[in-house]
Order: C-alpha cells, then structure tokens, then sequence
C-alpha cells in the first residue's frame, strides 16, 4: 500500500511536468504573474472567517476556469489534492469535539459550529493544494524558481526548493527500486517486514544520496553554481498583467460581496 | 609535437574510507587522440576520470587539462573543456525535457538565449536526437537516453569527451549508433570500458589500469590482442579477434 502510494507519487510528479511543458494560454503567461494571483487566491483563502462556507464557494471558479483553460485532466489534479485530506482532517477533527454550540439546524438535524469550522478548513485546504498544484501544472518549477528569484527570495531558498522537488523522484525511484528487490525474494508477503525496515530505509537514503550526489556532480560539471538560470523569461505584457489583476479583482468581489447569499437570495425571490 | 592536453604526474588519489583508488599514475594525451581506459572492476576508471573533470582532486601529484592545472580555483575553466558522460546517463538528464537539458550547460556559462539555441540544434543534429527534442529524459530508451547525455555535453563545445562505459546497457543496435558516431567526433576522446571490441574499433590508443596503477600503455590493437597479457590484467581479448566459436577458425 506504502509502495504503490509512493510510485502512485512518482507518476504524479511526472505528470505535473509534463502538464508543465504544455503551450496554452495560461501556460503563456508570464511566470511571476501566475505566482502573484496564486498568492493573492492563497490570501483570501485564508482570509475567511473560521465558519465561512458558503462565502468561500465562488473561489472555486478560479480553478476549474484554470483547470479548463490550460487543459489540465481534472480527475487527477484533484485527486492529488484530495490526496492531502488526512492532513486537513488531522487538523480540524477536533473542532467538533470542543465546539458544540448549534450553528445550523438542516432539515430538523443540529449542526454544531465545530463541524462548520471543520468544514471551513477542508474547503480552504482544498481550495489552497490545488491552486498551488495548478501553479506548477501550468508553469514547472522552474517558472517557479525565476518568479521568486524576481520576487527577490533569497537564492538559497529557492534553490532549497528547486533541489527539494527534483530530489523527491530521486527518493521515490531508490524506494521504488528497494520494493521490487525486497518482494521478488519475499514470496507471499505483501509489505516489508518490520525487523527489515531499519536496513530498507537506511539502504533507500544512502542510494538516493548516492544518486544526489551524482545528479549534482552532473550539474556541476555543466557549470551549475547555484543559481539556475531558466534561458530568456520572456517580458510581460499587457496580457500579462490583467490575468493578475483580473482575477485579483474578482477575489476581491468574492471576498467583501458574499455571491452565494446574493444567488441564493435571488433564486428564492423568484420562487416566491 | 602538439602539447599534451591531458597530463597527469605521478597522481595519487585514496577514498575517505582508505580505498587506495589511484597510485601513481603518470601519462599524457595528445590533441585529437582516442584513448581507451580499461582493466577490471575497481582497477580505477572512473577514479581517473573523475580526476580529470575535479569532482575528485588528486592527493599527491598534478593534473593538467589544456594546460591549466586541476585545483578548486580552476573548475569552472577546466569543466568548459571536458565533456563528461556519466555511465548511468540518468544521473546526468534532470530537466523537465531534453532541450532543457542540452541548454543546461551554455546557459549557466551565461551563453546568450539565441546562441543556446544555435548550439542546442546543432548537438541534437550532431547526435541524431532532434526527434526527442521536447520530451521528457525519463521516457527515453537507453540510447535515445545515451544520445541526450552526449548532445548535453556537446552544447558545452568541448575540446575533450571523457565518457564512462557510454555502450553499457546499450542495445546492439544502438551500440552501433553510437561507435559510429563518436567516430566522426573530431574531439580528444578519453574512454573508460569494458567493451573491448569498442576501443578496438575507436582508440588507437589504450591504458590498461591495475589496481589504480598503469600496467600497460600502448597501441591498442598490439595490447588487445595479447590474449596472455589480457587474462593477467583481469581482461579478455576483444570478441573480434577471438576465434570462431562455431568452426574455430580465426577470424580476420
């Protein structure tokens, strides 16, 4: 189950670069804009109050439009976001048990405000993971790593960055690779025993800092010093800027005017 | 008589855990010249190779490339010079696709975006990898993967390619590929193998290491086919100048 989680990761990573080298229209545009409207979406995100729930449903506009637009297959996208539920759960299980107050009643069944906060932070951390694995879907991570060095983040941050994301394929395929030796010779047993662990895992990192340790040799003898350099980022343009300031607008309206009590409203005022 | 363009005085190299992997080594290599590197596992291959590139530095003795010795001072100019090809040619694709991977080098010598581009064509062209342009490393063959490594290297414009095992796990076919194709290479080449039939065929030249130490330096062809000479060092006679092993006759 571990392993096929891990090579179930793997095929992910590839797949956030391959969707990265596409060429639409949001792929076109300029890297530190799309990091910019990541930022702007992250803040108002969070920005809600803690029993915010219906307010904070429009958000979810600028993903699919996105998801849409740059052709991105939605049932893995957000599977991968889906991925990263136990967390979010992890963090707001408790709300239910400490805040008992009734907030809601549906239907003649009470809903506590415990559960609404819990609710509020599963939104939220969706909303978040998959504007973040939208962000690298759309630009790589080396898109990433020129809009922060332009963002002035110190060169050591982000190279930590850049390094950390190419060496968790490295950790995988050592894992990957341990797996399969362990398994062929352990007819029957479907994970790795727990007095072998202790050697498979310290087998697995000195592999995988073997093989980091080449990848950087490889790097360094091309000249690599620490700063990657990307080639020509192309200039912004027109385009460029009202994608940002476009969608930041419309955070804006999303924020401060609450859209689904407005359709709410005017639904139920026609059916009256 | 050109300078050597490589040169090595009497080199010492030990690994951190005592391994004595280089002990006193001494040659030269001249322009243009094909060198194979060979002898059995551990004899110190890749140890010398990476002596020649800095990624390891000598404990005892000089290394010269071009004519600038090997120290940490001098990398940047001495890595312009040798192209190195890993023998896993995994550890050496990283990027996101094969273009990005050619342009890796010039771009970090801050090779301007369109020059990048002229020496990126021209290495795929050179290699044959046009066609893999912009795919992904990992979802390349081993030869397509090989071909990527060497056109990453030659987007440097190298005066020397040291390559480490470059036909290991390769497919007959695209074994043949590449011999032919680094015979058209007029680069100083420095090859470290196995493949004795490959060194044969492209080195007129060929060292032979023994635990760490040069046992043997000469043409290639006379050591090659020395097959007791051969069986002392560890080694073989090429499978080209082996008899037939169905009629037994020798083969021409």
């Amino acid at each position: 189950m571990i392993m096929a989680n891990i090579i179930k990761s793997l095929y992910n990573i590839r797949m956030l670069d391959e969707l990265a080298e596409k060429r639409t229209v949001i792929h076109s545009i300029h890297p530190l804009m799309k990091v910019m409207t990541t930022l702007a979406y992250l803040i108002t995100t969070v920005s809600y109050d803690k029993y915010a729930v219906s307010s904070l449903l429009p958000l979810v506009f600028y993903p699919v439009v996105i998801i849409v637009l740059a052709e991105i297959p939605p049932v893995p996208i957000v599977k991968m976001a889906l991925a990263a539920t136990p967390f979010l759960i992890g963090i707001g299980i408790l709300n239910p048990l400490f805040h008992h107050e009734p907030a809601i009643i549906l239907s003649g069944i009470q809903i506590s405000e415990g559960w609404i906060s819990f609710l509020s932070i599963m939104i939220k951390g969706i909303f978040n993971i998959l504007a973040a694995l939208i962000l690298i879907a759309t630009t790589g991570m080396t898109g990433i790593a020129s809009a922060l060095r332009m963002l002035r983040i110190p060169r050591v941050f982000v190279l930590q960055l850049l390094l950390t994301y190419r060496y968790i394929s490295v950790l995988a395929e050592e894992a990957v690779r341990i797996w399969e030796a362990y398994m062929l010779r352990t007819p029957g047993r479907k994970a790795i025993a727990f007095k072998t662990w202790v050697p498979c895992v310290g087998r697995m990192l000195m592999g995988a800092y073997g093989r980091a340790r080449r990848v950087y040799q490889a790097m360094a003898l091309r000249g690599f010093h620490g700063e990657y350099n990307p080639g020509d980022v192309k200039g912004m343009n027109t385009v460029d800027f009202a994608y940002c300031i476009g969608w930041v607008t419309f955070f804006v309206l999303v924020r401060y005017l609450n859209f689904s009590a407005q359709i709410g409203a005017a639904i139920l005022g026609v059916m009256k | 008589m050109s300078h050597p363009i490589i040169d090595f005085a009497d080199v010492y190299f030990t690994y951190p855990d005592g391994k004595k992997a280089i002990n006193g080594i001494t040659f030269h290599v001249r322009h243009g010249e094909s060198v194979g590197i060979v002898g059995a596992n551990g004899a110190g291959k890749t140890s010398l190779l990476m002596l020649m590139t800095g990624l390891l530095l000598p404990i005892r003795g000089e290394v010269h490339v071009g004519g600038v010795p090997v120290a940490k001072k001098t990398l940047s100019v001495i890595r312009q010079k040798i192209g190195f090809t890993f023998q896993d040619p995994d550890d050496q694709l990283f990027m996101g696709t094969v273009y990005d991977d050619i342009a890796f080098g010039p771009r970090n010598y801050g090779v301007g975006e369109e020059e990048v581009k002229n020496r990126v064509m021209k290495a795929m062209e050179a290699v044959g990898v046009m066609h893999i342009k912009d795919r992904a490393p990992y979802k390349l063959s081993g030869g397509e993967k090989r071909g990527a490594a060497i056109a990453a290297i030659l987007s440097m414009e190298p005066d020397i390619l040291a390559m480490d095992e470059p036909t290991a796990a390769l497919d007959p076919k695209a074994r043949r590929k590449l011999i032919h194709l680094l015979k058209g290479f007029p680069y100083t080449k420095i090859i470290a193998t196995h493949d004795l039939d490959m060194v044969l065929e492209l080195c007129e030249r060929t060292i032979v290491l023994k635990e760490g130490r040069i046992v043997c330096d000469g043409l290639s062809f006379q050591i090659l086919s020395d097959a007791q000479l051969l069986e002392q060092w560890g080694l073989e006679k090429p499978l080209s100048l082996q008899r037939c092993p169905i009629c037994g006759t020798k083969k021409e």
